[in-house]
């Protein structure tokens, strides 16, 4: 009975993990809606970078682990920088159906470069031992430390990303700049280049992601395709734009596929869509969203 | 700082802060401004009359770069702003209050009042802002649109204040607001314009601007068409009333 508990307990605990990367996903998807308008399909195309750029930073530079975490959010980050300028800008007087398609086209051709490049099966790409020193084991329960440490580091980056957008100065014209685009402009800030720096640092949350995902999935190019199925139908149910509304909402949604997982397993993958579904049917614009 | 602040205002009185000439505007294919020509002296309030859709708005709109293409010529203290960006031209020391007041929800009140950035010395201090407007002190953590139709207008045309912007541009600030609540806004304009701001406001009202403006261009399909000194303005009622329909 009890190891049974134990057992099923784990089960919860690697859904609110997982929970982690949807509300990371989800955070950087909103914020970049809320500023830009874009639903920025390329989403898990930038996720996926992000661990890609980790792997290869060890394999060709042996860089390692902890540096990546800065470094590839970096990097992809100002891939992202670029792709706004040169792409995305320019659908902005668009309805935004053509940045959603713009976006992903991009995500097609950068999974399929880098599936030419480095074949689809998963690149290992293993967590430093001393996570180990984290790891959770109460007889049947076991979770790795490896996934307590991207429980902790995922909260820890919504909860950080929240309080600047809500807290500070640089936040204060973001919201203002979600609400009246125009008006901020008018007041003496540069708008455009707010728009530029905001995608770049929601594609940094989803590459800083990728990297903490690297070790949990292999590295694949299909790596993001897959999450990102699931962190729409997050975003859909949290409210589009909404930025506690993805935070919550991802952990929430990690929690429910856990839960799911141990009542009928078979319906784990499922059960975000059919909440989608119903979030859709009764309330359209989201639990947190303002209709 | 004062003292560098009133020197170039001092030198520059009687000649025109703000040129317009020729100005021509177009939201997407529809041309709303047709050659529009007005001056602004250093420290003058000088309003824009003229019915609905005379493009009183868009002339403001257009003077801050929010219209989709504009032609002809701004010139603010000498430098020509046709081209520039809206934030440029904000740089430039012209300051924007429009007429739906533009307070951010997402925002409480002291976000909304410290929002736009300080663009040069000669602004009015926060203590200063809240002696001129106890309410939005008492009400700083009140969500910005939390607060009456009057507290917004206040908050809305404080917060430029803070900027060091020389040329205010005021859309309708009377618009929908009690006649008390006008009445301090006339006050409040009265007071800024002593502090030596430069004042462009439109009024459909022109009991209102009478008992502030220095002079009132009238506007007629995207021209302007005449223009009535305040000290002219009983003589002028009946070209006036042709002009507004009132």
């Amino acid at each position: 009975m009890l190891e049974d508990l134990l057992f099923n307990l784990q089960l919860v605990a690697l859904g609110i993990s997982n929970g982690a990367f949807y509300a990371m996903l989800s955070l950087g998807l909103a914020v970049i809606f809320g500023m830009l308008n874009v639903i920025n399909f390329a989403h898990g195309a930038q996720f996926m970078m992000g661990a890609f750029v980790a792997w290869l930073l060890l394999t060709q530079l042996g860089i390692g682990y902890w540096p990546s975490l800065l470094l590839s959010p970096l990097i992809v980050g100002l891939v992202g920088v670029a792709m706004e300028r040169l792409m995305i800008a320019r659908l902005y007087k668009l309805d935004h159906l053509y940045g959603l398609l713009l976006t992903f086209g991009c995500a097609l051709v950068i999974e399929g470069l880098f599936r030419n490049i480095f074949g689809s099966s998963g690149q290992r790409y293993s967590a430093p031992r001393e996570f180990q020193a984290l790891d959770l084991e109460f007889g049947d329960f076991f979770m790795p430390g490896y996934r307590v440490w991207v429980l902790i580091a995922g909260t820890t980056i919504c909860i950080a990303t929240w309080l600047v957008i809500e807290k500070t100065k640089v936040g204060s014209y973001l919201r203002a700049a979600v609400e009246r685009p125009q008006l901020v402009q008018a007041f003496g800030i540069n708008v455009p280049l707010m728009m530029t720096l905001t995608y770049g640092a929601g594609v940094a949350l989803a590459a800083l992601a990728g990297v903490l995902a690297a070790p949990v999935y292999s590295v694949h190019p299909a790596m993001g395709a897959n999450f990102i199925i699931t962190v729409f139908a997050v975003v859909v149910i949290g409210g589009m734009g909404s930025i506690l509304g993805a935070i919550v909402t991802g952990f929430l949604l990690g929690f429910v596929q856990g839960v799911t997982d141990v009542v009928y397993s078979e319906a784990s993958q499922t059960v975000v869509f059919v909440i989608m579904a119903i979030v859709l049917l009764t309330r359209p614009a989201g639990l947190f969203g303002r209709a | 700082m004062a003292e560098a602040m009133t020197a170039p205002r001092m030198a520059a009185a009687g000649t025109a802060m703000l040129e317009i000439r020729g100005l021509e505007a177009w939201y997407g294919e529809s041309h709303v401004l047709h050659g529009v020509g007005l001056d602004i002296r250093q420290g003058e309030v000088v309003t824009l009359l003229g019915r609905n859709g005379a493009g009183k708005t868009s002339t403001l709109r257009a003077i801050m770069g929010l219209v989709g293409r504009r032609s002809g010529s701004i010139r603010f203290e000498g430098k020509e702003l046709i081209a520039a960006r809206p934030d440029l031209i904000a740089r430039a020391g012209i300051a924007y209050c429009p007429e739906e007041r533009g307070i951010f929800a997402s925002l409480d009140v002291t976000e909304n009042l410290l929002l736009p950035p300080v663009i040069a010395p000669g602004g009015l201090s926060l203590d200063e802002i809240y002696t001129l407007f106890p309410n939005l002190k008492e009400r700083a953590r009140s969500q910005g649109t939390k607060l009456s139709g009057g507290e917004q207008q206040m908050l809305a045309i404080a917060r430029i204040l803070r900027t060091g912007a020389r040329l205010l541009l005021l859309d309708e600030p009377s618009e929908g607001l009690a006649p008390v609540i006008v009445q301090q806004i006339g006050a409040m304009i009265r007071e800024i314009k002593q502090r030596g701001f430069t004042v462009l406001l439109v009024e459909q009202n022109f009991r209102f601007a009478q008992t502030v403006a220095d002079r009132h261009y009238v506007m007629e399909h995207g021209k302007v068409v005449d223009m009535v000194a305040n000290e002219d303005l009983a003589a002028s009622m009946d070209r006036l009333h042709d002009y507004l329909g009132v």
